[in-house]
C-alpha cells in the first residue's frame, strides 16, 4: 500500500508541485523555441517524454553497475542512443515535425530536464518508480509547452492548433510568435506560477545558479573560487 | 564577402541567443556579473570554433561510411571529450588562459548552444571554413548578447521591481526586451549583401 501511494505521488509530483519548465526552470531553451505553435510544443513534448522515460527506465536499471566517477558521461551516451532512436522514428514517420523542430530534436542530448532526472532521481532509485517519475516529468513538461504554446499562438497568429479561433478582422500580434514574445510570455507564465505557489506558501520559482544544473556534482566549480555561488550571491 | 555576410549573420540577425534561444541557461544563469558574463562567453568562443573544428572532419567519414544516423551520439561525446581534454591541457600548459577560462568549461559540456552550432552548421552545408566562420558568428553572437544582458542587469539591481515580477521573471522580460532590440537587425545581412 505504502509503495502504491508514492508511485501515485512521484507521478504527480512532476505534473504540478515540481514542474520542471515552470518550477524547476530547466529545459528553458526548448520551451522557449518550440512553443511558436501547439503543433510542434505537442512534437516536441512528446519526444522528450519518450526520452525521458526510457533513459530513466535504462539508467536505473543500470545504476548499480555504472561506476559513480564516469556515471555523467554514460548518461549522457544512454541519452543520446535514446535520442537517435527517437529522431529516427519521427523522421520516418512524421516528417512535418520533423522539420517544425529542426535542429531542436536532436538537442534533446542536452535538454537539462533529462540530465537533471538521470542524476537526482534515475541514478537512485528503483525501475519502476524511476519509469513513473519521468512520465510525470514528462507530462508535466509538455503540458507547460502546450500552455505556453498555446497562449502564443492564440495572440501571435489568432489560432489554436492551426484552427482560427480569434475573428480574422482582429489583427494577430506577431511579435508573439517571435522570440521577444518567447521570453515575454515565459516571464509572465513564472510570475504567475510564483503568485500561486506563494498563495499556497511555497517558494518561488528560481534558477538556483549551480544547484539547477545537473553538471552540479561533478563540476569543479564547487571549489571555494566558484563563479556559480557567487553568482548566487 | 560570404564570409562577413556568414559572420554578420551569426552576431546580429540569426543570434544564438536571442533569435534561436540556444544557451538559455548560461544566459540567464551566469549573466549577474560583467566579468564572469565575459568570461563565460570567451570560453564559449573557444569551445564552438574548437568543437566544429573537429567534428568537420568526423561528420566527412560518418557521411561517408552511410552512418550519418550517428551524428548526434557521437558529436556529444566528441563536444564532452573535447571539453575535458582542453581543461586538463589548459591546466598543464597555459594556466593563466586556465585561470581565465577554466573554470567555465565543465558548464559548457551540456551546453545545447555548442552542440546546435555543429548540427547547425551541417544542416547549412557549410564547407569548412565557412564553418568555422559560422561558429565564430555564432560564439561571437553569444558574447554580445551575454555582455549587453549582464549589463541590463547591473541595471535592474537597484529598480523598484513590482514584487510578483522580482527574480526570474524580470529578467525574462529585460530578456525579451534585448532580444525585441535585436528584431531590428532583421534584413540587415540581405541587405547588404543581397
Amino acid at each position: 500500500m505504502a509503495e502504491k501511494k508514492s508511485i501515485v505521488k512521484e507521478f504527480t509530483k512532476g505534473i504540478v508541485k515540481e514542474n520542471p519548465v515552470l518550477r524547476l526552470v530547466l529545459g528553458t531553451c526548448p520551451t522557449l523555441a518550440v512553443t511558436t505553435s501547439m503543433e510542434s510544443a505537442i512534437g516536441m513534448g512528446l519526444a522528450a517524454s519518450a526520452v525521458l522515460v526510457c533513459s530513466n527506465i535504462v539508467i536505473s536499471a543500470m545504476r548499480k553497475i555504472i561506476p559513480q566517477k564516469v556515471r555523467i558521461p554514460a548518461y549522457i551516451v544512454i541519452i543520446a542512443g535514446f535520442v537517435s532512436i527517437v529522431q529516427m522514428l519521427v523522421k520516418a514517420f512524421l516528417p512535418q515535425i520533423d522539420e517544425m523542430l529542426g535542429v531542436y530534436l536532436p538537442l534533446i542530448v542536452v535538454n537539462c530536464i533529462i540530465l537533471g532526472r538521470a542524476e537526482a532521481y534515475a541514478g537512485k532509485n528503483p525501475v519502476l518508480l524511476s519509469a513513473v517519475d519521468g512520465l510525470g516529468m514528462g507530462i508535466g513538461f509538455t503540458c507547460a509547452l502546450l500552455l505556453m504554446s498555446g497562449i502564443r499562438e492564440l495572440l501571435g497568429a489568432g489560432t489554436l492548433y492551426g484552427f482560427q479561433v480569434l475573428p480574422e478582422t482582429i489583427p494577430p500580434m506577431t511579435i508573439f510568435i517571435l522570440a521577444p514574445g518567447g521570453f515575454f510570455v515565459f516571464g509572465i507564465l513564472i510570475a504567475l506560477a510564483n503568485a500561486l505557489a506563494e498563495r499556497s506558501g511555497k517558494s518561488k520559482a528560481q534558477l538556483k545558479g549551480c544547484s539547477a544544473c545537473p553538471m552540479a556534482a561533478t563540476c569543479s566549480l564547487t571549489g571555494s573560487e566558484n563563479a556559480c555561488k557567487e553568482e548566487e550571491k | 564577402m560570404k564570409f562577413l555576410a556568414i559572420l554578420l549573420t551569426g552576431i546580429l540577425t540569426n543570434n544564438y541567443i536571442l533569435a534561436k534561444f540556444l544557451g538559455i541557461c548560461p544566459f540567464l544563469g551566469v549573466s549577474k556579473k560583467l566579468n564572469t558574463a565575459a568570461g563565460m562567453s570567451a570560453a564559449v568562443i573557444f569551445v564552438m570554433v574548437l568543437a566544429t573544428a573537429v567534428t568537420y572532419p568526423i561528420n566527412v567519414l560518418l557521411v561517408k561510411n552511410d552512418m550519418a544516423y550517428l551524428q548526434t551520439i557521437v558529436f556529444i561525446l566528441i563536444i564532452a571529450a573535447l571539453v575535458q581534454l582542453v581543461e586538463i591541457i589548459l591546466k598543464k600548459y597555459l594556466v593563466s588562459l586556465y585561470n581565465a577560462l577554466g573554470i567555465y568549461l565543465p558548464l559548457i559540456t551540456t551546453n545545447c548552444a555548442v552542440l546546435g552550432v555543429v548540427l547547425l552548421n551541417i544542416d547549412e552545408g557549410y564547407n569548412f571554413v565557412q564553418s568555422i566562420v559560422s561558429s565564430l558568428g555564432a560564439g561571437l553572437g553569444f558574447m554580445v548578447a551575454m555582455v549587453m544582458f549582464a549589463g541590463v542587469r547591473e541595471r535592474l539591481e537597484g529598480c523598484n521591481i513590482p514584487k510578483s515580477l522580482e527574480g526570474l521573471p524580470i529578467t525574462l522580460i529585460s530578456a525579451s526586451l534585448v532580444s525585441m532590440s535585436f528584431l531590428g537587425f532583421t534584413g540587415l545581412v540581405e541587405g547588404m549583401f543581397g
